[in-house]
């Protein structure tokens, strides 16, 4: 029988990761953009991240190195910046990979899934470039950097996660980006689903030559939607490098997270506040193979149960088009460019 | 009238998309408490001239006033503004969303459905419209979507209406409904454009018309003091005689005997029940009925595109053989001389590739005949290029995509095609559908000389009176059944109406 106890919170920091990916590609697709480039904007925010905190560790090194332990700047600056210039640095790279996405796409009516294939391609090429460069740079004997100075601040858990027993370990025991994760995802689903914005994008991203004739300006709504999307799936990378894997950063360990996302996009058939129940559900999904019996001379059927999210995404798709209920479809124009004066 | 200032003065407007000139030096004026009838072929700018109303286009050259002030219009917010509305051809409206939503869409108000329905079913109450304000888009028929874009056009205040082709899809009496609210609204002092290809619907319901013709302004009167025939002229340029001939059929013999033939729906709804009647050649057979009552499924199941539950469809050679359509693939079907020409709502869904060229469009139905693996292109780009002259389609050449071409344009298209395969039964269904006048009474020529031909023509259409002066035999459906079939020559407007919505027509002996 699977220790819940142990398999929860694994599967609620499995699941962090693909809950950004996931509602920062809904944002987007609810403006009619088919961001395929999520797994290459992940991967950008995540080496962006790591980028920025390498370079403030080897500043801090260097400072503590002349000055004492007990001056200010190392106890109230260097926390506070820790946290700010990572986060900085990854919303920062995964806004200008929305920014060329969008350049491409809405201005110069690229198509959308040609583009977005590319910046994943670009993305983790991006990353594996900087990653290794930043290892070679760092000097360390195994093939990945760890940023300790900086993760310690992300991988912070609440006070109460370890006092509160099994509570404790379900609920508490996570860094603050996980919280944010979901206070975003229930920020998406109240923007989208109550407010004008959230109603001008839907129509953007169902009618654009409509949203246009009724005054919504159609290329804001896509660049913001897209940029804000980005941003947010971004810090996806950011909390996987920096939390789940502690500031310790190699070439190609986030693996196939950023599709994941895409796909949770279907099976919450657009909904971000049924993506932080889906997305932890397809984290455990994830890794159950752990906590099953694996006969060690059958290695490979691990790789059948990582197969499990997919496939259950494969089902609601068959579902959904079979209810073919209006309000569950993709939004209509999704994947196409829009120009008003054309005929 | 003439004293006061114009709600809106266009004044040599010009618009061009890339080497198309879609208007050019254009002067309109439209005042308040008057309906102006814009007027002229498919393709003559109108909707241009009134997206630059609207926002949507911004004219290269010219000025627009609004109340005798110089107005820039860059975007459908500053069209908003300014007090105008347009009710657009293909609505403009999210399906997804209630109608409350899409009223208030694109508003800078705080979002309050509430608020706003109570606001809807006060301008409802105003003008007698009946909007549910909660129901999807998705839900509701035609005419009730069309009254949600004039809602939501008096929403936002407007007082300067536009509506183009708003008549194209309505039944006659909802056009009724509309044409009482739009006379209400010229009480209120609005100012109200309409576009319309319906000669009867000009006289009965414009103050004014103003005609276009190739993006050029060619004059404008008083509806008074003119009549469907010179206005016809003034849009085409030149003396048109609008009378449809009906030659008497010449040896009529039964070409497709339809016997039983019922169909379901996917979802199980029964869309024809127990169908049978005859199509015989060298005449036209008249298929009448409000729509979505079995005349697009009758049609394709003849087509062979249309599955079907009980009933048979046999064709009959020169000789007298009998071959049976039902369990054919469209394509045999099709070589066996049975073209269908489906006009669908909106134009383009069934027959042609929207971003393929003309001939290429052509090539659908000759795709297969060549040497070896190459297709033949020559015939085609000749019979592209015909079709182009004979029924003066406006392209700037057989190369240009589809889709850029206006629905007028498009229809030619689709239908020069279909008879050019010299076909032995001519289905149609809404050929003429949006069709300006003239180009109309092409397409009535054309089906008239198939049938001189000794084609069998089966004839769905939408106009009523049309169809009972072209057709020799009418068959009237009514929720897909068959109401009766009447001689073209005798039959009378109430009766077939009568018909179309009960079967067997009425029964309480009143006539």
């Amino acid at each position: 029988m699977i220790n819940l106890v142990s398999f929860i919170p694994k599967a609620v920091v499995q699941g962090i990761p693909l809950l950004y990916g996931s509602t920062g590609e809904i944002v987007t697709q609810k403006s009619g953009n088919l961001n395929l480039g999520i797994p290459g904007v992940m991967y950008v925010g995540a080496i962006s991240g790591v980028i920025g905190a390498f370079n403030f560790e080897q500043a801090v090194k260097s400072y503590q190195a002349t000055h004492e332990a007990a001056d200010t700047f190392l106890t109230v600056f260097v926390p506070m910046l820790s946290v700010m210039i990572p986060l900085l640095s990854c919303l920062l790279g995964s806004l200008i990979m929305g920014l060329i996405y969008c350049f491409l796409t809405v201005t110069l009516r690229a198509n959308q899934n040609v583009t977005g294939l590319a910046m994943t391609t670009f993305g983790v090429g991006f990353g594996n470039f900087f990653g290794a460069s930043l290892i070679k740079l760092s000097g360390a004997d195994v093939p990945s950097i760890a940023l300790t100075t900086t993760s310690k601040y992300f991988s912070q858990k609440l006070p109460f996660a370890e006092t509160t027993g099994w509570f404790g370990k379900i609920f508490f025991s996570y860094g603050p980006l996980a919280y944010f994760s979901i206070l975003v995802a229930i920020a998406a689903a109240i923007i989208i689903k109550k407010t004008r914005v959230g109603l001008h994008l839907r129509a953007v991203g169902e009618s654009p030559a409509t949203a246009d004739s009724a005054g919504i300006n159609v290329t804001m709504y896509k660049y913001g939607a897209t940029c804000i999307g980005c941003m947010i799936a971004g810090l996806g990378g950011l909390y996987y490098v920096m939390d789940y894997a502690t500031g310790v950063w190699s070439n190609d360990a986030f693996g196939d997270r950023g599709w994941l996302a895409i796909a949770l996009v279907i099976f919450t058939i657009w909904k971000p506040d049924m993506s932080i129940f889906a997305s932890i559900l397809f984290g455990g999904l994830y890794i159950l193979y752990l906590f099953l019996p694996i006969n060690i001379d059958h290695m490979e059927y691990q790789q059948l149960y990582k197969m499990i999210p997919y496939v259950v995404t494969l089902v609601v798709l068959v579902i959904t088009s079979i209810r073919n209920k209006r309000e569950n479809q993709p939004p209509a124009s999704l994947g196409l460019p829009y120009f008003r004066e054309e005929r | 009238m003439a004293n006061t200032t114009p709600a809106v003065q266009m004044k040599n407007i010009t618009k061009r998309f890339g080497l198309v000139t879609a208007n050019s030096g254009v002067n309109l004026e439209l005042y308040r408490g008057e309906i102006l009838a814009l007027l002229g072929e498919n393709g003559s700018g109108k909707t241009t001239l009134m997206n630059m109303l609207c926002g949507l286009y911004f004219p290269d050259e010219g000025e627009i006033l609004i109340n005798g002030k110089p107005a820039t219009i860059a975007s459908p917010k500053d069209s908003f503004e300014y007090g105008i509305g347009m009710v657009h051809q293909h609505f403009k409206l999210i399906d997804v969303l209630s109608a409350a939503e899409n009223i208030v869409l694109g508003l800078d108000e705080k979002l309050d459905i509430k608020k706003a329905s109570a606001k809807i079913t006060e301008i409802c109450n105003k003008y007698g419209f009946d909007v549910d304000p909660s129901q999807k888009i998705y839900d509701m028929s035609v005419s009730q979507k069309q009254t949600v874009e004039i809602v939501k056009v008096l929403y936002r205040g407007a007082d300067i209406l536009i509506l183009d082709e708003p008549t194209a899809v309505l039944t006659p009496q909802e056009t009724e409904k509309l044409f009482a609210v739009l006379r209400k609204m010229k009480e209120d002092n609005k100012a109200i454009i309409i576009i319309t290809h319906k000669m009867h619907e000009v006289e009965s319901l414009s103050d004014r018309v103003a005609v276009l013709r190739k993006g050029k302004y060619i004059g404008d009167m008083r509806t008074a003091d003119t009549n469907a025939a010179e206005m016809t002229d003034m849009m085409v340029g030149r003396k048109v005689v609008l009378n449809i001939i009906r030659p008497e059929p010449v040896n009529p013999k039964d070409r497709i005997l339809v016997n039983g033939l019922t169909v379901k729906s996917e979802d199980g709804i029964t869309k024809l029940k127990n169908v049978s009647f005859t199509i015989r050649s060298g005449e036209i057979l008249g298929i009448a009925g409000i729509s979505g009552c079995g005349q697009k499924e009758l049609l394709e199941a003849i087509a062979g595109l249309q599955s079907v539950e009980s009933g048979s469809v046999e064709y009959v050679d020169d000789k007298g053989k009998r071959e049976q359509l039902l369990g054919k693939d469209p394509k045999q079907i099709r070589d066996m001389g049975v073209a269908l020409s489906f006009v669908p709502e909106d134009r383009l869904g069934m027959g042609l590739v929207g971003n393929m060229d003309i001939t290429d469009n052509m090539m659908l139905r000759s795709y297969e005949n060549g040497h070896g693996p190459f297709t033949d292109r020559k015939t085609p780009q000749k019979l592209a290029q015909s079709v182009v002259e004979d029924l003066e389609v406006v392209t700037p050449g057989i190369n240009t995509p589809v889709r850029s071409l206006s629905g007028g344009n498009v229809q030619k298209i689709l239908v020069g095609r279909e008879i050019a395969s010299a076909p032995k039964v001519l289905l149609t269904a809404y050929a003429v559908r949006g069709l300006d006048i003239n180009a109309s009474y092409t397409i009535y020529d054309l089906i008239n000389e198939q049938k001189k031909a000794g084609v069998a023509v089966v004839y769905v259409g939408e106009d009523l009176d049309v169809l009972m002066e072209l057709s020799d035999r009418i068959l009237v459906l009514c929720g897909g059944e068959v109401s009766g079939v009447l001689d073209g020559r005798t039959a009378d407007r109430n009766e077939v109406g009568l018909l179309m919505t009960k079967v067997g027509g009425n029964s309480d002996g009143k006539n």
